[in-house]
């Protein structure tokens, strides 16, 4: 028995662009023969959440294995190719070893909080899937104040990464805790403040509306073919960057000055756990940045959800490019970028985008790069490096 | 005053290059350095030694050893066994009967070529001699290590003709120094 998918489905039209939501809604119609109607919103809901769930793991082991390589390439070498073809299943032998480990805990360590703490970051992490717009109709739940819901959760992180350096009871664990605290809460508000022009330009926290203003021509109107825009992505791109610590933002897990940092003391599984939320942590907040600024899944000729992911992917690999290119920040010039730079240059960028709301033509362009040219100037005067005069002390006779 | 942020831009385009270089270039210019080894091999140099070997001419009994140890003395962590082979009237028939070697105390120094005035033990090319135990796996013996002058010859081609050529003229010269000896044995053993 064949079964043909008809080409319309509850007045949804079957196209390529439609596929997962015409998948799911198919499902859907198929369960509604036999289960009740408040069984169908559930069901709803659970195909959603398994998604999610095992999209978020699946994308953190092949984000392990695409860095690999990609820093392979960098410095010269293969990445791993011997598990499987092109190393395509490396990440499961990784998995298995992780899972094979043995799980040691430090015997003065608080054991229920050093338990807690790989489980707790793991949810954060897949709790902003939630908010993700990976297609059209294909945000999981397309929250009113998406934006606002995503700025409280990935914040949430912190947490979970000082309850592991704090049960740890280790001095290396608790210098990485105490730098993952101070970096990520400096790094929150130029982020939080790169995303206000965004929230002005469309009014609205919705993920969702946020994608479909920057529709425009060819669906090209993206917020970063504008000056704002520009300034916004790349701070907020920098702020994903340190939120997610991730090099050259890696002072939580400095390996040549902390060991390991707040993870240390974890193995096995509890250590994978740090790993894959951090993974997912990028993958989202690269997802974020280009709902937010690259015009999410919006894009002529390809299916929306290729455009995303095919956005997403690119920015990913940037930060694997980073990695392979910046040395480590110095902990004062971290915070120093995050408090004298970024946050002076973000708040400019919030008067940037009023002038441009209100003087929208080639008038406003060149307004916005004066400014922006001035104030990038002044910043850098002012953020300059002071190196004091060398004093000789001339010898007596 | 450069441009701010330059430098950084510049370093990532420089790994962006060695991304790019690293799918089509050679090594030396930007390429993949690693050599996969299983499956890849880079050739050993001529002089590259690591463990010793014997030569035979032409058939395995005809091995050039002639148990004089010297080797066995010289060999600096003792890693030389040799016991000479006696003929059926108890004399020394110049052949080793055990000639051991153990690879596992062996260190790669080259002294028993050195030291060889027959041209018969010298340090081979081949390096994969894992073994399973110390004691039955690298404790190489005499059948084990011989290996032909042709193999010698093949992997190290400069040093195996010099020593072919210096042996041939020496075996000509004894020929040459032999006819007349034999021709005038009766009478010849008077000017010694």
């Amino acid at each position: 028995m064949t079964i043909t998918i008809p080409p319309t489905i509850r007045g949804i039209e079957f196209s390529a662009d439609m596929l997962f939501v015409t998948a799911k809604a198919w499902i859907l119609t198929l369960l509604g023969r036999f289960l009740p109607d408040w069984l169908i919103v559930l069901a709803s809901i659970t195909i959603s959440g398994v998604v999610i769930l095992c999209l978020g793991p699946l994308i953190m082991m092949y984000l392990t294995l695409l860095e690999r390589k990609l820093i392979g390439r960098i410095q010269n070498r293969y990445g791993p190719n011997r598990v499987g073809k092109w190393g395509l299943l490396q990440p499961i032998a990784d998995g298995i070893k992780m899972f094979t480990k043995e799980d040691i805990v430090p015997a003065k360590a608080d054991k229920v909080v050093h338990l807690l703490a790989p489980i707790a970051i793991v949810v954060p992490a897949l709790m902003i899937f939630l908010v993700v717009p990976f297609g059209e109709r294909m945000t999981a739940v397309n929250l009113n104040i998406g934006l606002l819901y995503f700025i409280a959760v990935s914040s949430i992180t912190i947490l979970p990464i000082f309850m592991g350096s704090w049960a740890s009871r280790n001095k290396y664990s608790l210098l990485g805790g105490m730098r993952t605290a101070a970096q990520m809460i400096s790094y929150e508000i130029p982020m939080t403040l790169a995303v206000v022009p965004v929230i002005m330009m469309s009014q609205s926290l919705s993920t969702n509306t946020i994608v479909l203003t920057q529709e425009g021509s060819y669906d090209m109107n993206w917020f970063i073919f504008t000056p704002w825009g520009i300034v916004g992505f790349v701070i907020f791109f920098l702020c994903a960057t340190a939120e997610c610590n991730r090099p050259p933002f890696d002072l939580p897990e400095a390996e040549s000055e902390l060991v390991a940092g707040f993870h240390t003391e974890y193995s096995g599984m509890k250590f994978a756990l740090f790993y894959m939320a951090e993974y997912m942590n990028a993958f989202t907040l690269c997802g974020i940045a280009v709902t937010l600024f690259l015009g999410g899944w919006q894009g002529p000729f390809f299916p929306s959800w290729l455009w995303f992911s095919g956005k997403t992917f690119v920015l990913i690999c940037v930060m694997i490019w980073f990695r392979g290119t910046f040395p480590r920040f110095r902990v004062d010039h971290l915070m120093g970028f995050a408090w004298k730079f970024l946050l002076p240059l973000t708040l400019i960028n919030i008067l940037l985008t009023a002038l441009w709301q209100f003087t929208s033509n080639l008038a406003a362009w060149l307004w916005s790069i004066l400014i922006l040219g001035v104030s990038l100037w002044t910043l850098v005067k002012l953020n300059r490096t002071f190196v004091p005069e060398k004093r000789h002390y001339l010898l007596e006779s | 005053m450069t441009l701010f942020g330059w430098g950084v831009l510049k370093g990532m385009g420089v790994t962006f290059k060695n991304f790019l270089t690293s799918y089509f270039r050679k090594p030396d210019e930007g390429g993949i350095f690693t050599v996969q080894y299983p499956e890849e091999r880079e050739g050993t140099a001529e002089n590259y030694r690591n463990f010793p070997f014997l030569v035979y001419d032409g058939a395995p009994e005809k091995i050039r050893c002639v148990a004089c140890g010297i080797c066995e003395r010289e060999c600096p962590p003792k890693c030389i066994h040799i016991e000479m082979e006696l003929d059926a009237a108890g004399k020394p028939a110049r052949k080793p009967a055990v000639f051991d070697i153990d690879y596992g105390l062996c260190m790669n120094c080259g002294m028993c070529e050195e030291v060889c005035p027959f041209d018969s033990i010298f340090m081979d090319h081949a390096f994969e001699v894992a073994a399973p135990e110390r004691q039955i796996g690298l404790v190489r013996h005499k059948k084990e290590l011989l290996k032909s002058n042709e193999y010698f010859r093949e992997i190290r081609p400069a040093l195996a003709s010099a020593i072919d050529q210096k042996r041939k003229a020496v075996e000509e010269k004894k020929k040459a120094a032999a006819q007349p000896a034999s021709s005038q044995s009766s009478g010849g053993t008077g000017s010694l």
